[in-house]
């Protein structure tokens, strides 16, 4: 073929009216004051825990004995612990954690269940019953169960949150990725694509991905709060990120032991865990309803 | 319906046996001998070998999970490597309590949320209907464990209304009422909201059905349209969420259990993880899945018996 396909006139207009409604949803997505609200809630969390080092006041890990469980004050903005550490820094560098759970285990759930899905959907039927019920039994398993046991016997590490993370959200992916390619198994482009002779790995990554990766990337979105609380609640409960190190779970759970002598640790520890959740919510709702209202249904 | 009840009962079935083996592979991909961990390091080869005898462990895996699962078949969970008490009546003590918990979070969840729900969607955009917006979206934003610690905090160390430690007096049901409400109030208020917001939504959708424009034209009065009419058909998807939905619950009143000490099995399987106790949680874990398997099915199967479409899907 000697010319692209921006040359043929008619798909020069496709393009065009492409690329005008895609404006259009932009607009729309720009014209919800709550998705605006999420958008900002997402750019702080990771802007804070990017640049934490840039905002922090302390070391996150420097003890100053003389003013421990202090509450708030201009040299220790949200107050100290009970070894005197600067809550306001641990908790900035707590959102680094957060982050690095979030995004990893987010995108290899992501990849790894788009991949599992679209499998479970274009593949014979037995491998498609095998994988469903694969996947309803991780989901059988309460995720905070499945945390213990795995702690048990592997002992508490931020690699096996991790995984603990990954494992229990990969269904749900896997679910959606599935549904979209049943539906477009049999559509007319995907049998033209066949009956030209390409391979299933062609017509999977080529031809049915871009059409099912969109509602994965909003569900990836309203992921992140949840892995970010399985993170900070598996830390809590010192099953996750070891101290000294910063977690918001392990800054709930210092300020959880000293909660009769100072209210700031619990209060500081969770409005960040709060407003992300908002922010996530709150972005990925407003994604959905400009890109895929259908969706709205099933939620 | 009858094929429908089988098919549904053999998944569970299925379900509660593949997560049974992916627990015993698990257990048994532990790093290190089981014996000696159970053992300890200064047990001696003859009482290394006795115990090893006694507890299969000398026979091939296979076997041992063979054994296993005839002995849980059984209803014997094996015993606590401590204490020697059988696991299986360890549980049968905490199990009440968190079923107590669960049942009592679950149900001011729906006394509340289900109400709220249908009143926003009676008059949507009205001030009933944003207040339940923002305080939906407001309670599921806040984990449960961290309501918990929340709730610590508020009502029992600044305004001391409500103790915090324990599950009460055995004895005393009044007590035991009182040490329920704040760890069932943390674990279903982030329900309260989920259930409001998947109340509206699916009613709004029921409302603009055909059948409830003839029931209206009719002249049915409102209150017959939206409770005789329309609430059977939008509670559906809410009581699948819910089933759902109960692990999440489940994991909740792990949390409470931990935070407010009371007792229950997800504390015995906190506590026995940290004290290395693997038999006990083998068999706590094996509890809580099946009591999930059962919830979800007795939604699913409510939800088949309700809508008789659902039955055909599966």
């Amino acid at each position: 073929m000697s010319e692209t396909r921006s040359d043929i006139p008619a798909d020069k207009a496709m393009t065009e009216r492409a690329y005008s409604v895609r404006l259009e949803k932009l607009g729309l997505f720009l014209r919800n004051p709550m998705g605006m609200f999420g958008l900002i809630l997402v750019v702080m969390f990771f802007a804070s825990a990017i640049f934490a080092p840039f905002f922090a006041t302390h070391d996150p890990l420097a003890m100053d004995i003389p003013a421990r469980m202090s509450g708030p004050s201009a040299e220790h903005w949200l107050g100290t612990d009970q070894l005197g550490r600067d809550t306001y820094s641990r908790v900035l560098y707590g959102g680094r954690v957060a982050l690095k759970v979030a995004a990893i285990g987010v995108s290899v759930a992501l990849i790894t269940g788009l991949i599992l899905g679209m499998i479970a959907g274009f593949g014979p039927r037995w491998l498609d019953n095998f994988l469903l019920l694969v996947f309803d039994t991780i989901r059988s398993f309460p995720t905070i169960v499945l945390a213990l046991a795995a702690v048990a016997l592997l002992g508490p590490s931020l690699e096996l949150v991790l995984a603990i993370v990954i494992v229990t959200t990969i269904p749900s992916y896997g679910r959606l990725a599935r549904t979209s390619t049943l539906a477009l198994k049999n559509t007319e482009f995907i049998l033209a694509e066949r009956s030209l002779g390409a391979s299933t790995p062609r017509i999977l990554f080529v031809h049915i991905m871009p059409n099912v990766i969109g509602p994965l990337l909003i569900l990836a979105a309203m992921e992140v709060p949840v892995v970010v609380t399985v993170e900070a609640g598996l830390s809590f409960l010192g099953l996750g990120v070891q101290p000294p190190t910063a977690s918001w779970g392990t800054v709930l759970n210092e300020g959880y032991l000293i909660i009769r002598d100072t209210p700031w640790m619990v209060i500081a520890g969770g409005i960040p865990l709060v407003l992300t959740t908002l922010g996530f919510t709150f972005l990925g709702e407003a994604l959905r309803d400009v890109f895929d209202p259908k969706l709205r249904r099933g939620r | 319906m009858i094929w429908y009840l089988l098919k549904r009962l053999g998944l569970s079935v299925l379900i509660v046996l593949l997560a049974v083996a992916a627990l015993f592979i698990m257990l048994h991909s532990i790093p290190g001998d089981p014996v000696s961990i159970a053992l300890g390091p200064r047990a001696t080869p003859e009482v290394q070998a006795a115990y090893a005898e006694k507890m299969h462990l000398d026979k091939p895996l296979v076997f041992q999970f063979l054994i296993f699962m005839g002995n849980v078949f059984r209803g014997d969970l094996g015993t606590d490597v401590f204490s020697g008490n059988s696991v299986s009546a360890m549980l049968i003590d905490q199990l009440p309590y968190t079923i107590m918990l669960a049942v009592a979070a679950l149900g001011w969840a729906v006394a509340v949320g289900i109400p709220l729900g249908c009143l926003s969607a009676i008059w949507p955009n009205s001030w009933i209907d944003r207040v339940t917006g923002i305080l939906s979206v407001g309670t599921i934003a806040v984990p449960s464990f961290l309501m918990s610690i929340w709730a610590i905090l508020v009502f029992a160390i600044m305004l001391r209304w409500l103790p915090v430690i324990g599950a009460g007096d055995a004895g005393d049901p009044l007590d035991q009422l009182r040490h329920l409400i704040l760890p069932a109030f943390a674990v279903g208020l982030g329900w309260v909201g989920y259930l409001a917001r998947m109340v509206r939504a699916s009613m709004l959708e029921v409302m603009g059905e055909n059948y409830i424009r003839s029931a209206r034209a009719f002249g049915l009065t409102p209150r017959t349209v939206v409770f005789r009419y329309a609430l059977p058909v939008a509670i559906l998807p809410t009581i699948t969420l819910i089933g759902v939905g109960f692990g999440g619950l489940l994991s909740g009143t792990v949390f409470a259990e931990i935070i407010f000490s009371r007792p229950g099995v997800g504390r015995i399987i906190y506590d026995m993880v940290q004290a290395r106790n693997f038999p006990v949680v083998q068999g706590a874990v094996l509890v809580t899945i099946v009591l999930y398997v059962i919830v979800t099915l007795i939604a699913d199967l409510i939800v088949s018996w309700l809508d008789p479409r659902v039955r055909d899907s599966l």
